[in-house]
């Protein structure tokens, strides 16, 4: 079972509650319904289900909701309707001492301002946490410590918390909030007020961080690049909607909606688009023993391609030929096409999960195109030249087209 | 027109006040006035000017915390109240008026600490209540712009003469700050992080005493040094009810048209609040801030 369920929540702020939430069901916009009830929709409807240990981004604009949505997980703010339930338990449902219990051990909060205690030392509010729960002051201090120089800050911990950097001051912020050992982190675009460099640096300590503690680490931001690096997988909210759930992979192959397409387009995918999701899937190959050069030939001028891949027993890849060779093969009348085959260091065959970044520089020395196969270097699929230049550059067809007929010169 | 009888109503009010409730007002009496003589008692008690050397040392303490207490930054912070502190309190004394001026700082500091006790637990409840916060606010106003000698008659019938109305009086006019000045404080705690401390599981309670009143110390300090310099502004005032200590020094001074007399009991009010202020404005001032500054 998923670690949390999100079941149809929704978040109304303002004074007509009810009216709002019967416009809501008929399917009315969020501008609609501020205008006929001045109701404010934070949240419409989401459902999530979030897994054990993985990280989950919920991406989206400013007013998408999903600063609101993260507040209902530890009810900073009460839901309108819906559920949230962690490991089984409907938080929404629970009462106030019960609550209080949740947020001191289940699941802790980072803040986009870090919301650190200015009169305190940074061992001090690193374990407030733990003096909130009465634990006894050298225990909490020790605690503190260790979690401090978990998240690189050693030598500091008796200095004030003012006297640190924005990016120290979220070390703090991130201490405190594992120093209570939650399984559960909400991050509240935890990085975005820290400068671009210092960003970067955070997002992959983080990343280092979470394969040491492996918790469940729910993420708000609302910059793309920072959603895909850190997400396992993304949501993406608009106007209080989840408009599409997946991993950053699916999101870029497969925008669900225009306003996805036009969040993704100027993304760099060559990290995170794969060979997977490039290549031509289960090729024609040409078969090494049973194929001559008159059958390869007529295999690729089936497909109209100038080369094929090569396939030993059980479909294992073993190289490429080229139509030319096999022409000249026809010609010179031999048969065993190995003798004309480009093999070992010619060729390279990658796996499905190479990112396509990867692959361009693969092409540079040779005109034959890509082998993916699987980890029993079964031949599982081909990637071709343009389809990675198409995917680097991210335009559609027609965006090539249209380039070409306002910069190209006429023959 | 209607003719609304509004002054017979108050008076029938405080008339029927003070025959059903002279108990009340009686044990306010002694209580009020036994805080004074007691706090009176300790003042003259040592040697007038081991009074003086007491009083020097805590202003140059409060003024060079966070500093160690014999350094040039502790003396460059602190050296110049203290040496005010001397010379004033030694002229008042050498004028005559010591018995006076300790009267008055008895009156000024019960008046105070009362006014605070109610004060400032009437703030932290208005910072958390809007309901309260509307219903005191306009209350606060009242208080601060009544002209004082209105509710001095009162006074006088609720606690006959002395000392006791002339307290009552003063905390009803410095009251207001302590009070407005705790509410502002609470509700200016920055938002994120009481959220942040609400996250982590904080109980109001704890909320209140780790997160609001540390955070809003500052703000109330400083209601802290209004309601002492209020309570000051008062002791001339005071004195027409029969309060002593160097009001009454001026007080007298008017009706004898006894130039000389107002004038060395007021410098003596003025050397007082010097004192008072600079010693409780340095309250407000955090060692935080000291380590930054140097």
């Amino acid at each position: 079972m998923s670690k949390i369920q999100v079941e149809n929540l929704s978040v109304i702020f303002g004074k007509r509650v009810k009216e709002a939430q019967e416009l809501q069901k008929q399917g009315k916009s969020k501008v609609e319904i501020l205008n006929q009830t001045g109701c404010t929709v934070g949240v419409s409807d989401a459902n999530l289900e979030i897994q054990e240990g993985e990280v989950f981004v919920v991406m989206g604009l400013s007013g998408s909701g999903k600063s609101t949505l993260l507040r209902c997980f530890n009810r900073l703010i009460d839901p309108t309707a819906g559920r949230v339930v962690v490991d089984g338990n409907d938080i929404t449902k629970i009462n106030e001492h019960a609550l209080r219990e949740f947020r001191r051990t289940k699941m802790t909060m980072v803040f986009q301002h870090f919301g650190l205690l200015p009169h305190r030392s940074v061992s001090s509010n690193v374990a407030f946490g733990l003096e909130i729960q009465g634990i006894d002051e050298d225990t909490r201090i020790k605690k503190a410590y260790d979690v401090i120089k978990t998240v690189g800050l050693e030598g500091y911990e008796e200095k004030m918390t003012g006297q640190l950097s924005g990016g120290m001051q979220q070390r703090v912020g991130l201490a405190r909030a594992l120093a209570t050992d939650p399984e559960i982190l909400l991050m509240d675009e935890a990085f975005s007020a820290l400068d671009p460099l210092i960003r970067t640096q955070m997002q992959e300590e983080l990343l280092q961080l979470q394969e040491k503690v492996q918790k469940t680490i729910l993420f708000i931001t609302h910059d793309l690049d920072e959603a895909l690096k850190l997400g396992d997988r993304i949501a993406i909210m608009k106007d209080g909607y989840m408009v599409q759930t997946g991993t950053p992979e699916e999101i870029l192959t497969n925008p669900a909606t225009d306003y996805v397409r036009a969040f993704v387009e100027n993304v760099d995918r060559g990290g995170i688009v794969t060979a997977g999701s490039v290549m031509f899937k289960n090729p024609n190959a040409v078969r090494i023993k049973q194929d001559g050069p008159r059958a390869a030939l007529r295999k690729m001028s089936n497909q109209g391609v100038t080369s094929m891949p090569v396939v030993g027993e059980n479909g294992k890849f073993i190289g490429f030929v080229k139509d030319t060779d096999m022409k000249e093969m026809e010609d010179k009348g031999l048969r065993d096409i190995e003798e004309y085959m480009y093999s070992k260091e010619e060729v390279t065959a990658v796996t499905a999960d190479t990112p396509v970044a990867d692959l361009l520089p693969l092409f540079l020395d040779t005109d034959l195109n890509l082998a993916v196969v699987d980890e029993n270097r079964k031949l599982v699929g081909v990637v071709v030249h343009s389809s990675v230049i198409a995917e680097m550059i991210g335009k559609e067809r027609d965006e090539v087209k249209q380039i070409r007929e306002e910069g190209g010169i006429d023959l | 027109m209607i003719d609304i009888p509004l002054g017979d109503w108050v008076e029938s009010g405080v008339d029927w006040l003070s025959e059903n409730a002279s108990g009340f007002f009686n044990g306010i009496t002694v209580g009020i006035d036994s805080m004074v003589t007691s706090l009176e008692t300790v003042l003259l008690f040592p040697p007038d000017y081991l009074t003086i050397i007491i009083l020097a040392v805590i202003a140059y303490l409060m003024n060079s915390k966070g500093r160690k207490v014999f350094t040039k930054a502790a003396w460059k912070a602190g050296g110049g109240i203290a040496i005010f502190t001397v010379l004033g309190l030694l002229l008042l004394h050498m004028m005559g008026y010591w018995e006076e001026t300790m009267q008055t700082i008895a009156l000024i500091l019960v008046s105070a600490i009362i006014a605070l006790a109610i004060g400032i637990p009437l703030g932290v409840w208005a910072s958390r209540n809007n309901a309260v916060d509307h219903i005191i606010r306009p209350i606060l106003d009242f208080m601060q712009t009544l002209p004082p000698f209105v509710y001095l008659i009162p006074a006088i019938i609720f606690f006959s003469v002395g000392n006791v109305p002339g307290v009552v009086a003063t905390i009803v006019f410095a009251l207001p700050p302590a009070v407005r000045l705790t509410n502002l404080g609470i509700r200016n705690v920055q938002q994120d992080v009481v959220e942040a401390s609400k996250a982590f599981g904080c109980t109001k309670r704890q909320l209140l005493f780790k997160v609001q009143i540390p955070l809003a110390k500052p703000t109330i300090l400083a209601g802290v040094n209004q309601v002492i310099m209020l309570a000051l502004s008062m002791v001339v005032i005071a004195s027409m009810v029969g309060a002593g200590g160097l009001g009454q020094s001026v007080y007298r001074g008017i009706l004898q048209a006894d130039m000389g007399l107002g004038f060395e009991a007021g410098l003596g009010i003025v050397i007082l609040a010097i004192f008072l202020d600079r010693v409780t404005q340095a309250l407000g001032i955090s060692r935080k801030q000291v380590s930054e500054e140097e």
